[in-house]
């Protein structure tokens, strides 16, 4: 068991969270976070770069011979919209960046563009639809941004928006939009200011994982790294399910993942077959140091591992993540108890990790 | 004009669904304490406040209304720590997944509407919008601290924090009536040091969204010769058909039709022409949907209007107004008010010959 | 009580047509109350108390009337078309027995469902009398009967027609007995209603409280359950004590009513369940917007198969309906601050 474990989630780190998750940076415009990213990182780098797509490389270098060079990464892209037509008086057309349910943007505020001007999602009044048409979703085509004719001048044609969510505290709860994945960017700023002493540690704070993994895929070409782990959030969809046969609310058997028990382990999604090797060790030190993990139900979804371990001659991979309710929604769940049990993993599992743990006798 | 905006603000920021308007009771006492001569609640708990007239007495009053209460969801039942809830108020479940709420339990809670992904539906939903009795509200506690905290009955209220628009255009939760009390309120601001002769009773009912019930007591108790409904009403604006919405931020709504006596409004129209204060008519064929419906049929009837202000949006978190149109209904009602005079009645009489 | 149960639920008495349960009822109640009276409607109203300085004019109102069918045309060979009466639901006649106010029986057949519409309305029904056809038919067209269905019990559970809400109007006569046997000095004014007209529109309840002007109203109805094979998700079930209604569909009760009924049941260590309907009212809604309003709340007996021949409650809900009435009229009431 793990004693006065530094790797706790403290106040400040709250605060940065906050700060992440309040920013707007949607897939292709992640400026707000790199920014604080790299405030964060310069002054105890090795190395830092920002390459051609906008990814942050940065990089700190470990003691010990035949030391492993390990990526860690984490996105620092949401999901959002942009601005796509101007119809006059301040209304706009747009549309989704990243997979947003168009069931979640009505009657929603938005935040456009840097200056984070508002503006609301509306929908047609209760009074003035059918029971038939409210039977059927709201196509994603009817639905406008309307930031009212004061400010119709303030905003433009490829201006990003978000959910205008603020962060709230509650418990061992947060809420907040984008904890996919600020949570891990969080995650792998504190990694970066402790770092395992025994590693090269290759952080990148990755751009557009949301619309097709794209910054990891250049990333992990330039860093050329032993092996990575990707950070990410996943969906804990441990909502009650619904028995068809008993016609009521039942025991859910396809959650995912289940707020409240530690750090997932991914062993495969849709992208990645997470390297058993590596899948061992986590799961070994996990065990050894008494933090709570769970596997995450194999299934959909991907992570930056997904463009990670293919390139070059083949990268051994494995994604870590926190889990939270509702992500790409305005309003994502998480329990901090989970994120202080990710962080512990990836650092206890990164501190000790040697060449003899990927063998193939393991 | 920006302590009217702070006014308004903080009016929908106060949590007041129907049956349940205590809180948002308050808030209009205190904002009308100094603007009434006499401050009583009503046995369902309307707010009314007396500005008395000049004239001889017996003299003769009229009820001013804007429905204080506001939409919102009640909890029905508990599963695994997550919440059912049922609508209180028109609400189309469409605008309802995502919603950030707040849950009045044993103590105020944050959470989130949830709208449970397709495998976790039956399979008759899939590919139709989700009807609100297969949402949830998640307040992200466990479930041992959510039957703690959480029971059935407990109000479930937006928590969506209000939208400024520029220096007139507010938008948020609740501006439907939230919008109409404030224009009340403003009215009575602006009959403040003025002379006029019949006594006015301005009424914060309650109620209004699920059963008109604040409306039609408060009618039957001050027994008011002219009454006046002051509501919202459809605004144009994305997605809406023009013939079906008034346009939006060019000034009140007058409303015609069989809720509305049409000698009265005839007399507002004329003094709004006279103040050059911009309205609109609105076509009212039916049922208005307004106060005005159940307190034209109080006791032995009463001649009622209904000035409306034009508001996109209605009925979702998102309601939008502009402020000018407030304050243009606030005026109207003033500088018909210090008209009325002891002859006002006899130009209601219907039909003469 | 059972007894008294049987008594009550065996009359037939639809809306409109009240006067035997009427006459029931009164029989029960007279020697214990200072006051009776029948107003324009037909609802019975009983006064106990004079309002002492701490007391309030307090209304309890369960309604007499039940669902049921009137009579539209009678065929040469006597089979019956009706109208429902109240909330009666074409599925559940069929094959049901009935019982005219004359006392005549009659059973429900259907024809065949038309074309390819599997639901049943009420233009296939029809009541067939057994008449022989002497004479003339048993019953005519304006005649009005109700569902037939004996008292049963099953344990703690209680079956019959009509427990909607003759339940209550026991639970109301039961209480008024125990204050009169205990010599309860209660502070307050009640007035017992047991109203008409309740299933086709709260009309008597609208008429009663109208005369009686209280400060406070309380209506003892049944209300659903949530407790069988894919029903309605309401957390509500029989066994589980008296239900406090948070609201219904058409009233919100008042807050302080709610939590003055919450508290005495606390008190006095009753068991009760808080309810929320979302479809269905009761008296409770009209006597709220009476003159200029009353603060007003409904005590529910939970009831499984509700407008069915086969009503069914819960006997231990029954008798703690009884004691949380006792609990409530007992003492001073202080509403909280609004």
């Amino acid at each position: 068991m793990l004693e006065n474990d530094f790797m706790q989630v403290n106040n400040d780190q709250i605060v940065m969270l906050e700060r992440l998750c309040n920013a707007c940076a949607v897939s292709g415009d992640e400026g707000e976070v790199r920014s604080i990213v790299l405030e964060q990182v310069q002054p105890v780098a090795d190395e830092v770069s920002v390459d051609p797509m906008g990814n942050v490389l940065a990089k700190r270098y470990g003691a010990g011979e035949r030391r492993m060079r390990v990526m860690v990464a984490a996105h620092m892209d949401e999901v959002g919209l942009m601005l796509t037509n101007d119809e006059g008086d301040g209304v706009f057309r747009f549309e989704t960046v990243g997979g947003i349910a168009a069931q979640q943007l009505p009657a929603k505020e938005m935040s456009i563009g840097s200056d984070h001007i508002p503006g609301i999602v509306g929908a047609v009044p209760i009074h003035l639809t059918s029971l038939s048409e409210r039977q059927k979703d709201i196509p994603l085509d009817n639905m406008r941004i309307d930031v009212g004719t004061e400010n119709a001048g303030k905003v433009k044609i490829g201006d990003r928006a978000v959910f205008a969510t603020k962060f709230h505290q509650q418990g061992n709860s947060i809420s907040a939009k984008a904890i996919d994945d600020r949570i891990g960017v969080a995650i792998l700023l504190r990694l970066f200011t402790n770092p395992p002493p025994n590693i090269d540690l290759f952080a990148a704070f990755t751009v557009q994982e949301e619309v097709g993994l794209r910054g990891a895929r250049v990333a992990a070409f330039a860093l050329d790294p032993d092996l990575a782990v990707a950070l990410d959030c996943t969906p804990a969809n441990d909502l009650p399910g619904w028995d068809e046969g008993e016609d009521q609310w039942a025991k859910n058997t396809r959650y995912n993942t289940r707020l409240g028990e530690g750090a997932a382990i991914y062993v495969a999604d849709r992208g990645t077959l997470s390297d058993p090797r590596l899948v061992s060790h986590f799961v070994k030190i996990a065990e050894e140091t008494g933090i709570s993990y769970q596997f995450r139900q194999p299934g959909g979804g991907a992570t930056d591992a997904g463009a990670i371990h293919t390139q070059r001659s083949g990268i051994p991979s494995i994604s870590v993540s926190v889990p939270a309710r509702h992500i790409h929604t305005a309003v994502a769940i998480a329990r901090i108890s989970d994120w202080e049990n990710t962080q512990k993993l990836i650092f206890h599992s990164l501190t000790g990790i040697t060449r003899d743990s990927l063998n193939r006798n393991g | 004009m920006e302590d009217k905006f702070i006014f308004l603000k903080s009016l929908i920021s106060t949590s007041g669904l129907s049956g349940y308007e205590t809180p948002v009771r308050k808030q209009v006492s205190s904002a009308w304490e100094p603007l009434a001569d006499e401050l009583k609640t009503s046995r369902l708990g309307s707010l009314h406040g007396l500005r008395k007239g000049s004239g001889d007495e017996p003299r003769e009053s009229i009820l001013l209304a804007a429905h204080m209460d506001a939409i919102g969801l009640m909890v029905t039942g508990k599963v695994e720590g997550f919440l059912r809830v049922t609508e209180m108020g028109g609400i189309d479940g469409r605008v309802l997944p995502g919603q950030a709420v707040t849950v009045h339990g044993r103590e105020e809670l944050n959470g989130t509407i949830a709208l449970p992904p397709n495998h976790l539906l039956p399979s008759h939903l899939h590919g139709k919008a989700v009807p609100l009795e297969y949402l949830l509200v998640d307040v992200g506690l466990p479930p041992s601290e959510v039957e703690e905290k959480i029971r059935v009955g407990d109000l479930v209220s937006f928590a969506q924090p209000p939208i400024e628009l520029g220096k007139d255009i507010l938008a948020g939760h609740s501006l439907d009536n939230r919008a109409s009390v404030a224009a009340l309120t403003f009215c009575l601001n602006n009959l403040q040091g003025r002379a006029f002769e019949w006594d006015v009773w301005a009424a914060a009912t309650v109620q209004e969204e699920e059963t008109f019930g604040g409306a039609y007591t408060s009618a039957f108790e001050l027994t008011p010769k002219l009454a006046v409904a002051i509501d919202v009403t459809h605004g144009a604006g994305p997605g809406t058909k023009e013939h079906k919405t008034v346009p939006f931020g060019k000034g009140p709504a007058l409303g015609w039709g069989p809720n509305i006596h049409p000698a009265l409004h005839e007399a507002f129209k004329t003094v709004a022409g006279r103040f050059e204060i911009p309205h609109i008519l609105e076509a009212l064929p039916r049922h208005s949907g307004t106060d005005a419906f159940a307190m034209q049929v109080a006791a032995a009837g009463i001649p009622t209007m209904v000035i409306s202000i034009p508001l996109r949006y209605m009925h979702t978190p998102v309601e939008m107004v502009v402020l000018k149109d407030i304050t243009r209904t606030a005026r109207l009602l003033a500088e018909f008010i210090v008209e009325l005079d002891d002859q006002f009645m006899q130009k209601l009489a219907w039909d003469t010959e | 009580m059972k007894n008294l149960i049987r008594k009550l639920v065996e009359v037939t008495g639809p809306s409109g047509y009240e006067s035997l349960i009427r006459d029931c009822v009164k029989e029960e109640v007279e020697g214990l109350v200072d006051e009776v009276c029948v107003d324009n409607l037909g609802n019975l109203i009983v006064r106990k108390g004079n309002k002492a300085k701490n007391g309030l004019r307090i209304m309890v109102a369960a309604h007499m009337d039940e669902i049921g069918m009137m009579v539209s045309h009678v065929d040469e060979q006597g089979f019956v078309r009706f109208m429902p009466i109240g909330g009666l639901n074409a599925k559940v006649c069929l094959g049901s027995r009935v019982r005219f106010l004359n006392g005549e029986p009659g059973v429900i057949g259907s024809e065949p469902a038309a074309g390819g519409s599997k639901a049943l309305t009420f233009e296939q029904l029809y009541i067939d009398l057994g008449w022989d056809g002497q004479g003339d038919p048993p019953v005519k067209v304006g005649d009005v009967g109700v569902f037939e269905g004996g008292m049963l019990e099953m344990g703690a559970r209680i079956v019959s027609k009509a427990l909607d809400d003759r339940i209550s109007v026991a639970v109301l006569i039961e209480t008024l007995q125990r204050l009169d046997a205990d010599k309860v000095q209660s502070p307050h004014e009640i007035y017992f209603v047991f109203s008409v007209q309740e299933e086709v529109g709260l009309r008597g309840a609208n008429t009663a409280a109208f005369g009686i002007e209280p400060d406070l109203g309380l209506a003892v109805d049944v209300t659903r359950t949530g407790d069988t094979p894919k029903d309605l998700k309401m957390e509500v079930s029989l066994g589980n004590g008296p239900a406090i209604k948070v609201r219904d569909q058409r009233m919100i009760s008042d807050p302080r009513v709610v939590k003055w009924m919450v508290e005495s049941a606390q008190k006095a260590h009753l068991p009760f369940q808080l309810e929320v309907l979302e479809r269905g009212t009761t008296d409770a809604g009209a006597i709220q917007l009476s003159r200029a309003g009353v603060p007003a709340g409904c005590l529910s007996i939970p009831c499984r198969y509700l407008h069915t021949p086969s009503e069914m409650v819960d006997y231990r809900d029954v008798q703690n309906s009884v004691a949380l009435m006792i609990e409530l009229l007992k003492d001073p009431i202080v509403l909280s601050e609004f």
